[in-house]
C-alpha cells in the first residue's frame, strides 16, 4: 500500500546571527542553510498495517507523513502510496487518503460538525445512503450523538478531535494518516480514540500510520515501529522486538505483605530500583527472570508479584542515545 | 461497512468527468458556505457598516452638487450615483485575500490541500453563498434609492438593464480572482497584505467609489478607462444609471470579462507555482 525508497526531503533556511549589523546585512546578502529533515529512508507497508512513526521533536516523523500526503514534495526519492504518487495531488489519491492531525482541524469553526460531515460528503461525492449509513455508525461507535448538533466551537478538545476523526472518515479512506491525533486528550479520551482506530482498522482493513508521543498510544495500537531519529530509520520492525533488543531486561515489582530489609532484597540479584515496607522494585536481566521470581516467592513476603517490559519512553531513550553515539563516533 | 464497501467508495463513479462530480457538490456547498454566513452574521454587519464611504461621499458631493453642478452631476444624479455605487460594492465585495492570507501563515491550508477540490472553488462558492445576506441588505437599499430618486436617474435602454447584472456578475468575478492573485502570493511573501493595500489604495481612486470617473481631469480618465478598476465599480454603475450609451457599454462588458479571464488565469497559474513552492518549503 506504501512504498518508500530513498526518500529525502531537505530544507533551505534563511539563517543570521543575532543583532542589529547583522538584520541590516541580511536585507542585502541572506544566508541559508540546508537542513536535511529526511535522509534517505525506505521502507514498505502493507494494506492493513498499522505502524507507529517513532523519534524525538524535530525527527523527521511528521515531514514524512506529510510527503506522504501529499503536502510535501521530497527533495530526492520516491514515494508511491495507493498506486500514486503523492506529490502529484491527483484526485483519486485525494479520496485514498486522509491526514488527521491533533494540531490543525478542518472542523469548520463556528458551525456543527454534522455541517463539516456534508461538505465532505458533497466535496468526496459519497452516495447519501452511504454517507448516512457511515455518519450512524461513526456516531455510535464514538458516542457522537450529543455533539453533532453543537458549534464545533463549543466542544472540548476530545469532543472535537472525534468529530474530527469522524469527519476524516466518512470517505472512508484507504490510508490514514495521524499525527498526534491524541495529542493534549485526558487519558480517558485517549484510550476512546486508540481503540476507535484500532476498530476502524480491523473492520475495514485500512493502513494506519501513526506518530504519537504518547508511547501509550503506539504500544496499544502499533505491532510495528518504524524509529526515525535525525532523519534516519534507526528501527523498524515490531515493537516488543525493539523493546527487547534494546532493553533485554525485565522490570519486577513485588507487593510486600510485610517489610523486608534491603540486604534480602540485594540477595536476589538484579538491581534495585526502589524498596519501601509495601511494594519493591527490581530490574532484572531475562536470562536470570526466572530463578529471581522462583527465590522472592520462596524467600520473601510477597504478596503479588508483576513482570513488565521498561517504560517505552526508556527504552527510546536509550536507542536515541545509541544512535547518536554511533553517528557521533561515525564522525570522528 | 465493510472491507469491501471501503473500496466501493474509493470507486465510486470512477472515469466520471471532475466537472460533473464538481456540479454536484455545489448544493452543499452553498448551503454551508450559506451557514457559515449566517454563523458570522456579527462581523458581515461589521462589514456591512465599514463599506458606508459611498454614503460619506454621497453627502460630500451632493454638498457641493447643491451651489452648482458638477459636469453632468447635479444632488439628484449624485445621489443615485452613490446610491449605486454602494449596492455594487455589497455585491461584489470579497474577502478571499485575508482567508488566504491568514489559511497560508497558520499553515491550515494544508487542511483545505488535502480535499480533492481546489480551495479557490471552495473560496469561490463560500464568498458567493454569502450573497443572499448581502442582497438582504443592499436591496432594500436599492428599493429607497429608486423611490426617492425616481425612475428619471436609472437607464432607460432595455439593453443596459440585461448588461447591468452581468457587469455586476463580472466585478464579482474580478474582484475575487484579482484578490485570490494577491492573496496567492503569500505562498511566496510574508507581505502580500501590503500588496492588497496598494491595490486598494488604486481602487478607491480610479473605481469611482469616491468620486464618479467621468469627472477626472480628460487625460486621466482616459487611462483609466483601461485600468481594471473601473470594471469592479464605476462600469456597472455606470451601466445602471445609463451613463454609457449602449455601444460602449458592450465594449466595456468585453474589456471587463476579458480582465475577468486573465486575473483567473493569472490567479491560477500563482496558485500553482505558489503551491510547488509551499511544498517545497513546507506548511
Amino acid at each position: 500500500m506504501i512504498s518508500v525508497k530513498h526518500l529525502v526531503k531537505h530544507y533551505r533556511v534563511h539563517s543570521r546571527p543575532p543583532g542589529l549589523g547583522a538584520a541590516v546585512r541580511s536585507v542585502f546578502r541572506r544566508n541559508y542553510r540546508t537542513v536535511p529533515a529526511v535522509d534517505d529512508i525506505s521502507f514498505e507497508i502493507a494494506a492493513g498495517e498499522r505502524v507507529g512513526f517513532l523519534g524525538p521533536n524535530g525527527a523527521g516523523k511528521t515531514t514524512t507523513l506529510k510527503m506522504l500526503a501529499g503536502l510535501l514534495h521530497p527533495t530526492s526519492g520516491e514515494a508511491i502510496v495507493a498506486g500514486h504518487r503523492p506529490a502529484a495531488r491527483e484526485r483519486d489519491f485525494l479520496r485514498s487518503i486522509m491526514l488527521v492531525t491533533g494540531q490543525k482541524q478542518q472542523l469548520l469553526w463556528d458551525l456543527p460538525p454534522a455541517e463539516t460531515f456534508e461538505l465532505n460528503r458533497a466535496i468526496y461525492d459519497v452516495p447519501r445512503a452511504e454517507f448516512r449509513r457511515t455518519v450512524d455508525e461513526l456516531t455510535e461507535l464514538l458516542e457522537l450523538g450529543p455533539l453533532l448538533g453543537k458549534p464545533t466551537r463549543q466542544l472540548s478538545l476530545g469532543e472535537r478531535m472525534k468529530c474530527e476523526l469522524a469527519a476524516a472518515l466518512l470517505h472512508r479512506p484507504k490510508v490514514l494518516f495521524l499525527d498526534e491525533p491524541t495529542i493534549g486528550l485526558d487519558v480517558t479520551m485517549q484510550a476512546g480514540v486508540r481503540s476507535f482506530i484500532q476498530d476502524y482498522n480491523e473492520r475495514h482493513g485500512a493502513t494506519v500510520i501513526l506518530t504519537s508521543h504518547y508511547m501509550d498510544d503506539v504500544a496499544a495500537l502499533c505491532p510495528r515501529v518504524i524509529v526515525i531519529d535525525q532523519g534516519h530509520i534507526t528501527y523498524d520492525g515490531a515493537l516488543d522486538e525493539l523493546v527487547r533488543q534494546i532493553q533485554p531486561e525485565k522490570r519486577v515489582t513485588l507487593r510486600l505483605s510485610a517489610p523486608i530489609a534491603r540486604a534480602d532484597l540485594d540477595a536476589l540479584g538484579g538491581r534495585v530500583l526502589s524498596l519501601d515496607e509495601a511494594q519493591a522494585r527490581l530490574q532484572v536481566d531475562v536470562s536470570s527472570l526466572r530463578g529471581i521470581v522462583a527465590q522472592a516467592l520462596a524467600r520473601l513476603p510477597v504478596a503479588d508479584l508483576t513482570v513488565e517490559d521498561p517504560p517505552l519512553e526508556e527504552v527510546l531513550a536509550g536507542l536515541f542515545a545509541r544512535s547518536r553515539m554511533a553517528a557521533a563516533a561515525g564522525r570522528e | 461497512m465493510s472491507g469491501a464497501s471501503l473500496e466501493a467508495h474509493g470507486a465510486r463513479r470512477e472515469g466520471e468527468p471532475a466537472p460533473a462530480r464538481i456540479l454536484r457538490a455545489m448544493p452543499s456547498l452553498f448551503r454551508v458556505g450559506f451557514a457559515s454566513a449566517i454563523a458570522y452574521r456579527a462581523e458581515f454587519l461589521v462589514w456591512v457598516l465599514a463599506t458606508n464611504m459611498p454614503l460619506v461621499m454621497l453627502l460630500l458631493w451632493t454638498a457641493v452638487a447643491r451651489e452648482a453642478p458638477v459636469g453632468r452631476f447635479g444632488e439628484a444624479e449624485f445621489v443615485a450615483y452613490f446610491l449605486a455605487t454602494l449596492i455594487v460594492r455589497m455585491l461584489t465585495g470579497s474577502w478571499v485575500v485575508w482567508e488566504l492570507n491568514f489559511e497560508i501563515r497558520q499553515g491550515t491550508i494544508g487542511m483545505k490541500l488535502l480535499r480533492p477540490i481546489h480551495p479557490l472553488l471552495v473560496y469561490a462558492t463560500d464568498n458567493l453563498a454569502a450573497l443572499p445576506l448581502r442582497a438582504l441588505v443592499s436591496l432594500p437599499v436599492a428599493a429607497i434609492a429608486l423611490w426617492w430618486v425616481g425612475h428619471g436617474q436609472l437607464a432607460s435602454d432595455p439593453m443596459l438593464w440585461i448588461v447591468a447584472p452581468i457587469a455586476i456578475a463580472g466585478a464579482w468575478a474580478m474582484t475575487f480572482c484579482a484578490t485570490s492573485f494577491i492573496g496567492t502570493l503569500g505562498f511566496f511573501w510574508d507581505s502580500s497584505m501590503s500588496l492588497f493595500q496598494l491595490w486598494l489604495g488604486f481602487f478607491f481612486v480610479f473605481s469611482g467609489y469616491i468620486v464618479p470617473l467621468e469627472l477626472l481631469p480628460a487625460w486621466l480618465y482616459d487611462v483609466v478607462r483601461w485600468l481594471p478598476f473601473r470594471y469592479l465599480l464605476s462600469f456597472p454603475v455606470e451601466a445602471m444609471l445609463g451613463l454609457v450609451d449602449r455601444d460602449e457599454a458592450l465594449v466595456a462588458l468585453a474589456i471587463q470579462w476579458a480582465y475577468v479571464a486573465a486575473f483567473l488565469a493569472l490567479a491560477l497559474w500563482t496558485w500553482k507555482r505558489g503551491l510547488a513552492r509551499y511544498s517545497a518549503f513546507g506548511g
